[in-house]
C-alpha cells in the first residue's frame, strides 16, 4: 500500500483550495489605489500553482507507477497501457478533467500576471474566483455531513464495496479495469487538453469584463481582452473539430456531429464567444455595441459554466446516449452556476446607467449594423441549440414546484437542429461577405454596388457549375452552397486588397474564408454522403432487421467476392495489428503469456511484406483490437485494402466496431463493420462426410482442391502421453484456398488399443478433417469431413465527398484567426508598454 | 419605425419560431399503457418511455433473449408505472446494458411490439459499484 503519495496529493489539492480563497482575497485588496498587497497576492497565486500542478504529477505517478490500491489507476488503467493512453486515462474520469481544467487556468493565471500591469489585479481577482469553485469539486471532504468535492486520491476500497476488503483491508488487484476502448485513440490524448485550453481560456475576457466593471472602467477591458477571445474562439473552435474528427474515426454512426446533448454544450457557448469578438472589435464607435460586447462575453462564460453543470451533473442522465455517472456534485454545480449568476447580474445592472448609449439611428450603410446583424445571427443559432438541450432542465425546474413535466428533446436531433441551422449558416454565410466590404471601405450606394457586382457575378456563376456538375437540387442546399461561395469570392477579393497593402490585417478574411470552406465541406459530405453498400441482392439478411438495415448494407463471406457499385468487395480475413510488420494472419498467430507478444505458429507473410516463421514472435500495440481485412478493387485495376476496426473489452463487457477511411482528394470512403460472426458462440459443425484417399492424390474438401502430402509417424504430441505400443500418427494435407494453400494436420492415435482422433480445422475454409480409419491393404485413408459456415461480416460503406473542403476550412480558419490574435496582441502590447494599460 | 425597432421585431419572430417549432418537436415521456392507447389511435410518433430491466430475487436481470446471429435483441423492460413490455430493439445489445440503472427506450408501436430505435442507459454511479476483478 502506497498510502504516502494519496496523502501528499490530498495535501496539495487542499493548499490549492485554501490558496484560491486566500488569493481572490489578496488580489482584491491589490486592485485598490496604493495597495501594498500587490507582490503578496502574486505569491499566493505561485503557491497555489504549485499545489495543483502538484496535485497533476501526484495523480499522474498514481496512474504511472500501476498504483491500483487508488481508485482512480485501478478504474481508468491497466498495467499494459501504453504511456500516452496514461496520459488520456488521466482525464478520463471527471476528477481528472476537473484538474485539466484547474491546470490550464492556473497557467494562464501565470501569463496574465506576467504580460499586465494595470490590469493583472483586477483580472486576477476573478481569475482566483473561479478556481475556488473548480478545486471544491476535487476536494473530497465531509463537513457536517455533506460531501464537498470528489478526489481523485480516494482509495479503491472506500470507493468500491467488495467483501475482500472485509477479510483484507490491505488487498490490491493485481491489474485495473482497463481504459475505455473508445478513448485509445490518438485524438483522445490531443482532443481533451485542447478542448480544455478553449474551455479554461474563456475566463481570460470574461475576467477582463469583470474587473473593468468592478473598476468602472467600461471601455478599455476591450483591447486586452479581445486578443484573448480570439484565442479562446480558436481553441475551443480547433477543439470541437477534434472532437468532430474523433467521432468521424472511432465511433460508427457514419458522421462526425450528432447533435448530442455533450456537443451542444460546447457549440452554444462557442456561438456566443464568436459574437462577442465581433461586437468587441466595433466597439469604439457604437455604445450599443459595448454594452453588447459586455452581456455576450459574460454569457459565454456562464453558459460554460452552464454546459459543465448540464454535461456533469447527470442530469442529461435521459437524453444522451453518453452516460454520466453522477459524482454527487451536482448541489455545488448549481452554487457554482447560481453565484456567478447573481454577481454578474449585479455588476452589469450597477454599471449599465453609467454607460454611454445610443444617441443617433444606426445607419445600414455603417460597418456597426452588419457586425450587429452577425452578432444577433450567431446569438439567434445559439439559442435555437440550447432551448431543446435545455429540456431536462426544464423538466426538474418544474419538478421543484411540484408540476410533473414529460416533455422529452425531439427523437430526430439531426433533422431538427440542421433544419434551422442550416438558414442561419446561409444568412451568416452572405453576412460574412458583405460585411467586410463595410469593414475595410466607407459604403455608400453605388459604391456598394460597384463592390458588390463582382463577386456575386463570380459566386453565381460558381455555383451554377457546382450545381449542374453535382447535380445538387435541394433548394436549401443551393442557396447554402451559393452563399459560402459568394462569402468565398468576397472574402478572397478583401484578402488580394490585403496581400498588396497590409497582410496584417487579413486574419478576419482568412477565418471567414475557413468557416464559408467548412460549410461547403459539411454540405457536400452530409448532405450528399452516399451509401454505397446497397443490398441489391434482393435477400434479406435477417427479417428482424429494420429494413434501413437491410438495404444498406452488404453480407461478405471470406473469399467470396462481391460487387458493390464499381468496387469488387473481398472479404480477406480477421487480422492483429503488430508494432513492426503491418497486419497478420489471426490464424496464424497464437498467444504468449504476455499479453502484447503474439507468437507464430504458421508460414506467414504480414502486410508489410515480411516473411514469418513458425516460432517468431511479434509484438502488437493492443490485445483487444483485431482488424477486419476488406480488399476493395475497381474495374481499372487500382485496389486498396481497409481494415476496419473491432475492439473486445471484456473486463468492459463492450464491443466497438470503428471504421477505416479510405481517403482521397475529392471523397472519403468510409467503411464499418456491423457484425460479425460471435467468437463464444459454438460452431454448428455438419456430419461428417467420409472420403477414401490415396497419398498424393486430389480430392475436394468443402469445394477446394486437397492433397494427402504425408503420412508421418509422431512420437511426441503435446498432451498425450504416448506409452511403449502406441502408435500416433498425423496426414499432412495440403488445401488450395482462393488466396493462399492451407496445411491441416489431423492425428490418429492408437492408445492402449484403443483409438482416439484429433481433428484438424481450417477456419477459412469452414472445414474440419479427421482421420477415420486407416487401411493399410489398400494403402488408403477415410478422412472424415465436415463443414460449417464460412466466416462472414456484415459492412456498410458511405461515400462522403469533399470532406477534405471541411478540414482545409478548419485549417484556413485556425490561421485566419491566428493572424487577428497577433494584431490584436501587438496592439495591446504597445498601449501597455506607453502606461496606458 | 426605426431600423432597430424592425430588427427587434424579426429577433423576437424568429425567437418565437424557435420556441415553437421546439415545442412541437419535443417528444414526451410516457408510460407504455398511454404509448399503447396512442398507437390505436393511430398516432405514430415516437416516444420516450422511462423503465428498469426485469429482475429475479437475486438481481440478475432476466427475460433478454437476443437473436442466434446477435444482431439484434429483446428484453423486458418494466416501465415507472409496472407495466411489463417486451422491447424490441434492431441493433446488437449496447455496452453495459445489463448493468444500467435505468434504460430509456425511444420508439413506436408497431402492431403491438413496441421497436426501439434507440436506446439510452444511465448507468450506476460508481460509487455505488460493486465488486473488484480479482
Amino acid at each position: 500500500m502506497h498510502y504516502f503519495i494519496g496523502d501528499l496529493g490530498h495535501l496539495f489539492v487542499i493548499t490549492s483550495f485554501v490558496s484560491a480563497i486566500l488569493a481572490t482575497y489578496a488580489f482584491f485588496q491589490a486592485q485598490k489605489e496604493g495597495s501594498n498587497w500587490k507582490q503578496y497576492s502574486k505569491l499566493i497565486f505561485y503557491v497555489h500553482a504549485v499545489s495543483i500542478i502538484g496535485v497533476c504529477v501526484t495523480l499522474f505517478l498514481i496512474i504511472h507507477n500501476h498504483y491500483f490500491e487508488y481508485h482512480y489507476a485501478y478504474n481508468y488503467t491497466s498495467k499494459i497501457l501504453p504511456y500516452y493512453y496514461q496520459i488520456s486515462s488521466f482525464w478520463n474520469g471527471q476528477e481528472g478533467s476537473f484538474l485539466l481544467w484547474m491546470f490550464w487556468n492556473v497557467i494562464l493565471g501565470l501569463v496574465i500576471i506576467h504580460t499586465n500591469k494595470k490590469w493583472k489585479a483586477p483580472v486576477m481577482t476573478v481569475f482566483a474566483f473561479t478556481q475556488i469553485f473548480l478545486t471544491s469539486m476535487i476536494l473530497g471532504v465531509v463537513v457536517f455531513n455533506v460531501k464537498i468535492g470528489s478526489s481523485p486520491f480516494i482509495l479503491l476500497r472506500d470507493a468500491v464495496q467488495d467483501p475482500i476488503f472485509n477479510m483484507n483491508p490491505d488487498f490490491v488487484p493485481q491489474d485495473g479495469r482497463g481504459l475505455n476502448p473508445l478513448l485509445q485513440n490518438y485524438w483522445m490524448v490531443i482532443h481533451p487538453p485542447t478542448l480544455f485550453l478553449g474551455f479554461a481560456s474563456t475566463v481570460v475576457p470574461f475576467a477582463y469584463c469583470m474587473g473593468g466593471l468592478m473598476k468602472k472602467d467600461y471601455k478599455e477591458w476591450i483591447r486586452p481582452a479581445l486578443p484573448w477571445a480570439q484565442f479562446s474562439a480558436a481553441i475551443l473552435g480547433i477543439g470541437i473539430l477534434m472532437g468532430a474528427y474523433w467521432a468521424y474515426e472511432t465511433l460508427n454512426f457514419g458522421g462526425y456531429w450528432n447533435w448530442d446533448p455533450v456537443e451542444n454544450a460546447i457549440y452554444v457557448p462557442w456561438l456566443v464567444l464568436v459574437a462577442a469578438i465581433h461586437t468587441m472589435i466595433a466597439f469604439r464607435k457604437s455604445p450599443t455595441a459595448l454594452k453588447t460586447s459586455i452581456i455576450l462575453v459574460t454569457a459565454t462564460y456562464i453558459l460554460i459554466i452552464y454546459s459543465t453543470f448540464l454535461t456533469r451533473s447527470g442530469i442529461l442522465g435521459n437524453t444522451s446516449v453518453h452516460s454520466f455517472t453522477d459524482l454527487g456534485l451536482s448541489g455545488q454545480l448549481l452554487i457554482y452556476l447560481l453565484v456567478f449568476i447573481g454577481i454578474t447580474t449585479f455588476l452589469i445592472a450597477r454599471s449599465w446607467k453609467k454607460m454611454p448609449s445610443e444617441s443617433s439611428e444606426i445607419s445600414a450603410y455603417s460597418r456597426e449594423f452588419w457586425i450587429f446583424m452577425g452578432a444577433v445571427t450567431l446569438s439567434l443559432m445559439a439559442f435555437q441549440v440550447i432551448l431543446p438541450t435545455s429540456i431536462p432542465v426544464y423538466n426538474s425546474f418544474m419538478g421543484l414546484f411540484g408540476i410533473d413535466s414529460n416533455v422529452a428533446p425531439p427523437v430526430d436531433q439531426v433533422a431538427f437542429y440542421t433544419d434551422f441551422q442550416l438558414y442561419f449558416a446561409i444568412v451568416l454565410a452572405i453576412l460574412s461577405g458583405t460585411g467586410q466590404f463595410f469593414w475595410w471601405n466607407k459604403m455608400d450606394k453605388t459604391k456598394l454596388k460597384e463592390s458588390l457586382t463582382l463577386p456575386v457575378i463570380i459566386s453565381l456563376i460558381v455555383s451554377a457549375a457546382i450545381f449542374v456538375l453535382a447535380r445538387i437540387q435541394d433548394p436549401a442546399y443551393l442557396a447554402l452552397l451559393t452563399a459560402s461561395v459568394y462569402s468565398v469570392v468576397a472574402n478572397g477579393k478583401i484578402l488580394l486588397q490585403f496581400s498588396k497593402s497590409n497582410i496584417k490585417l487579413s486574419g478576419g478574411s482568412i477565418a471567414h474564408i475557413g468557416v464559408a470552406m467548412m460549410l461547403i465541406g459539411i454540405l457536400f459530405s452530409s448532405g450528399y454522403s452516399k451509401i454505397l453498400s446497397k443490398n441489391n441482392t434482393g435477400l434479406l439478411w435477417n427479417k428482424e432487421f429494420p429494413d434501413e438495415v437491410n438495404q444498406n448494407n452488404l453480407l461478405l463471406f471470406l473469399n467470396e467476392p462481391r460487387q458493390m457499385g464499381e468496387y469488387s468487395l473481398h472479404y480477406k480475413g480477421i487480422r492483429k495489428k503488430t508494432t513492426d510488420h503491418g497486419f497478420v494472419d489471426i490464424n496464424s498467430v497464437a498467444a504468449t503469456g504476455h499479453p502484447l507478444k503474439l507468437v507464430v505458429t504458421a508460414d506467414e507473410v504480414s502486410s508489410s511484406g515480411k516473411q514469418l516463421n513458425p516460432g517468431d514472435t511479434v509484438d502488437i500495440i493492443n490485445a483487444e483490437n483485431s482488424y477486419f481485412e476488406v480488399l476493395y478493387e475497381k474495374e481499372s485495376g487500382k485496389s486498396f485494402t481497409l481494415y476496419p476496426r473491432l475492439q473486445i473489452n471484456e473486463t468492459m463487457g463492450m464491443t466497438v466496431f470503428s471504421p477505416d477511411i479510405n481517403r482521397t482528394v475529392t471523397a472519403d470512403l468510409y467503411s464499418h463493420v456491423r457484425t460479425f460472426p460471435d467468437p463464444e458462440q459454438e460452431i454448428e459443425w455438419s456430419e461428417e462426410e467420409s472420403v477414401k484417399v490415396v497419398p498424393g492424390t486430389q480430392f475436394f474438401i468443402n469445394d477446394y482442391v486437397a492433397v494427402l502430402k504425408d503420412i508421418q509417424a509422431v512420437n511426441n504430441l503435446e498432451g498425450v502421453q504416448l506409452a511403449e505400443g502406441d502408435i500416433a500418427v498425423k496426414a499432412i494435407i495440403e488445401i488450395e484456398g482462393e488466396t493462399k494453400t492451407y496445411t491441416a494436420e489431423p492425428y490418429y492415435i492408437i492408445k492402449d488399443r484403443m483409438a482416439g482422433k484429433i481433428p484438424a480445422t481450417v477456419y477459412d475454409l469452414a472445414s474440419k478433417i479427421t482421420i477415420q480409419e486407416i487401411l493399410p491393404a489398400e494403402n488408403s485413408f477415410v478422412l472424415g469431413i465436415s463443414r460449417t459456415q464460412k466466416d462472414w461480416i456484415i459492412l456498410e460503406a458511405v461515400e462522403k465527398p469533399f470532406i477534405n473542403i471541411l478540414w482545409l476550412g478548419t485549417f484556413l480558419f485556425s490561421i485566419g484567426f491566428g493572424i487577428a490574435i497577433y494584431r490584436r496582441y501587438t496592439e495591446f502590447k504597445q498601449m501597455r508598454n506607453k502606461g496606458m494599460e | 419605425m426605426k431600423k432597430t425597432h424592425i430588427i427587434g421585431l424579426v429577433v423576437i419572430a424568429v425567437a418565437l419560431m424557435i420556441i415553437i417549432s421546439t415545442a412541437g418537436d419535443a417528444s414526451t415521456y410516457v408510460s407504455f399503457n398511454e404509448a399503447h392507447e396512442m398507437a390505436e389511435k393511430g398516432n405514430n410518433n415516437k416516444i420516450h418511455v422511462v423503465g428498469k430491466l426485469k429482475k429475479d430475487h437475486n438481481g440478475n436481470v432476466i427475460n433478454v433473449e437476443t437473436s442466434p446471429d446477435n444482431r439484434s435483441f429483446r428484453f423486458a423492460l418494466i416501465d415507472e408505472h409496472n407495466n411489463e413490455q417486451m422491447v424490441y430493439h434492431p441493433n446488437p445489445m449496447p455496452t453495459d446494458f445489463l448493468r444500467s440503472e435505468q434504460v430509456v427506450v425511444v420508439g413506436a408501436y408497431n402492431d403491438d411490439r413496441f421497436v426501439a430505435d434507440k436506446i439510452l442507459l444511465k448507468c450506476p454511479s460508481k460509487y455505488q459499484e460493486e465488486g473488484v476483478n480479482l
